[in-house]
């Protein structure tokens, strides 16, 4: 996603929950959001991303907030949309289907009640919308024969349906299993390519922002703490919440060259060249990788080693981590950035200071397609 | 077995006032049973109580209390006097009253325990999909609830059916409009026609185990109370 895209969607809640029962919690949060691509709003559970959420989408009216997107606006002083006219898709983490319904019952639940929408830029077809999430073989099935991934499925295609100008998604994936996430993210990541609306996803996994979302939202303790787009946040060693193992950067490539005989493919970035594992790519298709803090190593001289990928860097800058033995080194790698974790004691041992060339050896690079 | 004519006059005035009383409680009670299974007011328990008191009060207070309200100096009476209407105790409308009063838990009790199973994640999800709040209601609260429904219309059919002691109270005994099968019987026993009182308790019998049948064979794997429909 470019620079250039307007930030039209602006939700601006402030709530507190005091109760005897409950530990008190405020949200306090005022964004502007990209009109398109898929926003993600991370943050640890508890933190408020699905309070926010049910602010945004008037499931939990608040008395002070706002919400806009571009020329609607949804919440203000003195106007509160009611929830069931607003022209809005959410998907919840359970599937919430309409058990006494079959899929199609489902499905015509929303296509019925949106009827009355004109066909408008982001208007998508019924037939268009079973294919995307290739649910045509489901129709006559109630939701209890079917599994969690193909109910989130039904869910998805049901919200869309119902022709939304936004899609809002509460961690679909939280409630599946491995094994079922890796089944709907392909789905989801045709969703985003497809749908020109603009896409709120609510997630505590890294992976799947990584792989979905064009811009982030860091959320801690009801606040924001950090928002940009993806590559940008993620390539920052001063954010605010610690996050450990997960901390790494998202690239995007293209496949350059293919090695049939060692089931391998050669991968371009901004910044230099990546031998991954051949996920049957072909030559031309663009991809993200996913490169770990901890999976990046440093040396001054190039390694002859079992690592495939060492490639020239120059570094950054050089902060202290949060775990006390731990540094994090920022790294340049022609337009790219890289962050690579590694000892205090290493740091000091090769000198790594802001400027100075070295080679860094990635063992590892997650493909995200 | 014999069924006299005032045996059946009798059954048929029994069943026009459990028909009644079981429609007027499902659009009472519905409404009362949506408000217990969502608010959160402090008047939540004290108004559940209150519903539930009929359950264990002995029918001849409710009934006195009752009959002692619908005198002409009660305050039912003052108000159905006013409309022009007599009073209440000792007519057919005084019995559906009384029943509706008498059999309310047994209508709002099953439908707010269906309500609170289909909780608030089936009614959003209606909600963001474009359904209004009664379109909602309709669409999917009522179907997915619809055991609890049923459960309310037979309990309280049943329920009206098996009263005595109100009806006694507040209906006395007078044939064709408040002589209904309980007190027929007893009018039986009374004048010692025991044959008469056998063949009508025998239907009764058959009747209630009908009823129960029904009741088991709707929902095989819950309980009598317990509610309708669930989310998976």
């Amino acid at each position: 996603m470019s620079e250039l895209v307007e930030k039209s969607i602006h939700a601006k809640f402030s709530l507190k929950y005091q109760g005897s029962d409950i530990k008190p919690f405020s949200l306090d949060v005022s964004v502007k959001l990209p009109a398109q691509g898929v926003t993600a709003i991370f943050g640890a559970s508890g933190c408020g991303k699905t309070s926010l959420l049910r602010c945004m989408t008037g499931l939990e009216k608040v008395s002070s907030g706002h919400f806009k997107i571009a020329d609607l606006t949804w919440q203000d002083e003195s106007y509160f949309e009611p929830v069931h006219k607003r022209q809005q898709g959410v998907v919840f983490q359970e599937a919430s289907l309409f058990e006494h319904l079959t899929v199609q019952g489902n499905l015509d639940y929303a296509s019925k009640r949106a009827s009355n929408i004109s066909q408008s830029t982001t208007y998508i077809e019924y037939q268009q919308v079973l294919s995307l999430l290739g649910i045509e073989h489901l129709l006559a099935q109630y939701p209890s024969s079917l599994s969690g991934g193909e109910k989130q499925r039904v869910a998805i295609a049901r919200a869309l349906l119902r022709q939304p100008r936004i899609l809002f998604m509460d961690e679909p994936l939280s409630a599946l299993d491995y094994k079922r996430k890796q089944e709907i993210l392909p789905y989801l990541e045709g969703l985003s390519q497809v749908c020109k609306i603009p896409i709120i996803y609510i997630t505590h996994s890294l992976e799947e922002v990584a792989r979905l979302a064009d811009y982030i939202v860091l959320m801690d303790e009801g606040r924001v703490v950090a928002e940009g787009e993806l590559q940008d946040v993620l390539s920052r060693v001063d954010l605010p919440i610690p996050l450990d193992n997960d901390l790494g950067v998202v690239l995007k490539a293209q496949v350059q060259e293919k090695d049939a005989k060692w089931h391998l493919m050669l991968t371009q970035f901004s910044g230099g060249e990546l031998w991954v594992k051949d996920n049957h790519f072909t030559i031309g298709d663009a991809l993200r990788i996913r490169i770990l803090a901890k999976d990046v190593s440093l040396s001054l001289t190039p390694q002859d080693s079992s690592i495939l990928n060492s490639l020239p860097a120059e570094v950054m800058e050089v902060v202290d981590d949060i775990d006390a033995a731990m540094a994090l080194v920022r790294l340049n790698m022609g337009d790219s950035i890289v962050i690579s974790r590694v000892t205090r004691r290493s740091v000091d041992h090769l000198g790594l200071v802001p400027k100075l060339a070295v080679w860094a050896q990635i063992k590892s690079v997650a493909i995200l397609p | 077995m014999w069924i006299s004519p005032s045996d059946w006059q009798a059954i048929i005035l029994t069943c026009k006032l459990a028909s009644i009383v079981t429609v007027l409680l499902l659009i009472i009670a519905t409404p009362i049973a949506w408000w217990l299974a969502k608010t959160r007011s402090v008047f939540k328990v004290p108004i559940a109580a209150m519903v539930a008191l009929p359950l264990i009060l002995p029918p001849t207070v409710l009934g006195f209390y009752l009959l002692v309200a619908m005198g002409p100096s009660g305050v039912l009476g003052e108000i159905t006097q006013a409309l022009n209407l007599g009073t209440l105790a000792f007519t057919f409308w005084g019995l559906v009253f009384a029943s509706v009063i008498y059999s309310l838990p047994f209508a709002v009790q099953p439908i707010q325990n269906a309500i609170e199973a289909v909780g608030e994640r089936p009614i959003e999800a209606a909600l963001t999909l474009g359904a209004s709040p009664i379109d909602a209601f309709f669409s999917v609260v009522l179907p997915l609830a619809k055991p609890g429904f049923i459960t309310a219309a037979v309990l309280c059919f049943a329920h009206t059916v098996g009263e005595f002691g109100v009806i006694l109270m507040i209906g006395g005994n007078i044939p064709g409009e408040t002589r209904v099968v309980s007190v027929q019987i007893y009018e039986h026993v009374e004048s010692l026609d025991y044959a008469g009182a056998h063949s009508l308790s025998a239907v009764m019998i058959a009747f209630s185990f009908c009823v129960l049948f029904l009741l088991y064979f709707f929902k095989p794997k819950q309980g009598m109370f317990a509610g309708g429909g669930k989310l998976k």
